[in-house]
């Protein structure tokens, strides 16, 4: 029976946070025009050469998708910390790392998946050649949830601090490297023609080491917070 | 040997204790240093390819090693904090952590240094290197967290959660930088290329990462009997203590 | 190494090898300054603490 009650609060819990990101349906869009605008950057620094911009495309992609997750993380507990709903949340006798999976899932299911189905198009900005497509769709399936997931943990550490987005970055960033190199490389070497079985494993794995742990060190980090 | 860490526990009998280790760490540091910087700068011969230039390795690697291994005290102080409640092991994490920066910044530096005449340029994203600079973007962030929030219980713990999640992530990131790497360039910069080291060389960098070592040890000592005074402020011992000092 | 000049000189790589010791000489100096001055800041306020209580 417990079982069930901790079922429906997790459902409870992410359609809320579903139900009010589409209230504020504007907001769902800026992290996604971030994506596209950091990555139509480059093409106007670069020049316009499609030999220019094609080797850099995975990469650049990839940044631009970190740095559009970091960004749209920050509000994760944001409004709940300042209702008090927070506090709630960690009182409640549910174990509190399904709670907060609820809410990565809901964040990554506003932003991540937005931003799965906006990549072919940015990499059509970029010349990213078509055998690249698959592993670039396939490495941010694999990614982006590891982003939110590990983000999460930056996010509860820092939500009581004051203007604290730049620490974020500096807390989160490191983090993420091992995500952008085998991600950008799987994208790379699919667009050389390569096998690329390797990277997608090992995104995999993080991926599972990432559902299991952050969660828990999530909770812990907003246990400290909220105090 | 369960009260010899209980009294370490306590910030009282720590600070006592501190105080008599702190001249022996600071005497076998300097001897050690002495020892190695002769060894290193005089005794060892002139490296085959790269001459004299390989001397800046007895302050470099050194200073990656002592980057690690400060990470590694301070992530198990972290948990040691965490999990058993002991504030001095918060203490001995965050006091840590400033050495263990300047030690990273130090190895970022001479290995710049040690770069530009060996392959031409100031910086190569080799992966030691490259890991190198991430870590010193760990120690950064923890000391920015521990900055940013102002109760000093909730900072301890918060730090402390961020240096365990810092320290399961390090062999990742390491791996990551060094599978980049081999892809990237192929050559990892080895220390000593692929001749077994000569011990005449290899002795000094040992006497130098125990000197790195105890030199640590001093420091962190030092930083935390002053972290000691100024918690446990209003307790008798330390105004009992302070009039004499 | 024979000769106090070629020790300096470093085989031509002086620049860099005495750069580098200098600044292993700086870190480690400064490592040893701040926590000497950081105690000395923390007894003073100390200091002036127990007085401060001691006059009331």
């Amino acid at each position: 029976m417990t079982g069930f009650r901790l079922f429906t609060a997790f459902y409870t819990l992410l359609r809320r946070d579903l139900l009010m990101a589409f209230r504020h349906r504007g907001e769902l869009a800026n992290p996604l025009l971030f994506f596209v605008l950091v990555v139509s950057l480059f093409p106007l620094a670069l020049g316009p050469d499609s030999r220019t911009l094609a080797p850099l495309a995975p990469g650049v992609i990839w940044v631009a998708a970190l740095l559009a997750s970091m960004l749209s993380l920050e509000g994760l507990f944001r409004s709940d910390f300042d209702d008090g709903a927070l506090e709630q949340l960690l009182l409640s006798p549910h174990p509190v790392a399904v709670l907060v999976f609820a809410k990565v899932l809901a964040h990554w299911l506003i932003t991540g998946v937005p931003l799965i189905v906006l990549a072919p198009l940015l990499g059509v900005l970029l010349h990213l050649p078509q055998p690249g497509m698959p592993a670039l769709m396939l490495s941010l399936l694999l990614g982006t949830p590891v982003l939110s997931l590990v983000g999460s943990i930056g996010v509860a550490l820092t939500v009581g601090v004051r203007r604290g987005g730049l620490l974020l970055s500096l807390l989160i960033l490191p983090l993420y490297v091992p995500v952008l190199i085998f991600a950008a490389s799987a994208v790379g070497d699919a667009a050389h023609g390569l096998q690329v079985g390797a990277q997608l494993t090992f995104l995999a794995a993080m991926l599972v080491l990432a559902l299991r742990l952050a969660p828990i060190a999530t909770g812990a980090a907003l246990r400290i917070s909220v105090g | 040997m369960w009260t010899f860490i209980h009294r370490l526990a306590s910030p009282k009998h720590f600070y006592h204790l501190a105080g008599r280790m702190i001249p022996w760490f600071a005497w076998g540091c300097a001897l050690l240093m002495v020892a190695g910087l002769i060894g290193g700068l005089w005794f060892a011969p002139p490296d085959y390819q790269q001459g004299d230039g390989f001397r800046i390795i007895y302050v470099h690697v050194p200073a990656a090693w002592m980057s690690l291994f400060i990470y590694a005290v301070m992530a198990g102080a972290s948990a040691v904090g965490i999990i058993w409640k002991i504030k001095m092991a918060d203490i001995i994490a965050a006091c840590s952590a400033p050495i263990g920066a300047s030690f990273t910044f130090l190895a970022l530096v001479t290995g710049s240094l040690w770069g530009k005449p060996m392959w031409g340029t100031y910086w190569v994203w080799d992966a030691r290197l490259t890991s190198e600079l991430i870590l010193l973007f760990l120690y950064l962030g923890y000391m920015g967290l521990q900055a940013a929030i102002e109760d000093r219980q909730n900072a301890a713990r918060a730090s402390a959660v961020l240096a365990l999640v810092g320290v399961i992530n390090l062999p990742i990131i390491h791996y990551s930088v060094v599978w980049w790497n081999t892809l990237h360039q192929g050559a990892t910069v080895s220390v000593f290329g692929k001749d077994d080291i000569a011990t005449s060389m290899l002795i000094p960098l040992l006497l130098m990462g125990l000197a790195f070592t105890l030199f640590y040890a001093t420091i962190v000592l030092m930083r935390a009997r002053t972290a000691v005074l100024e918690q446990e402020r209003r307790s008798q011992w330390v105004r009992e203590l302070i009039k004499s000092l | 190494m024979s000769s106090w000049s070629e020790f300096i000189h470093m085989g031509g790589y002086a620049f860099y090898v005495w750069t580098s010791y200098g600044l292993a000489m700086v870190v480690l100096v400064a490592n040893v300054i701040a926590p000497w001055r950081a105690r000395k800041q923390v007894v003073r306020m100390l200091h002036r603490r127990v007085r401060r209580e001691e006059t009331k």
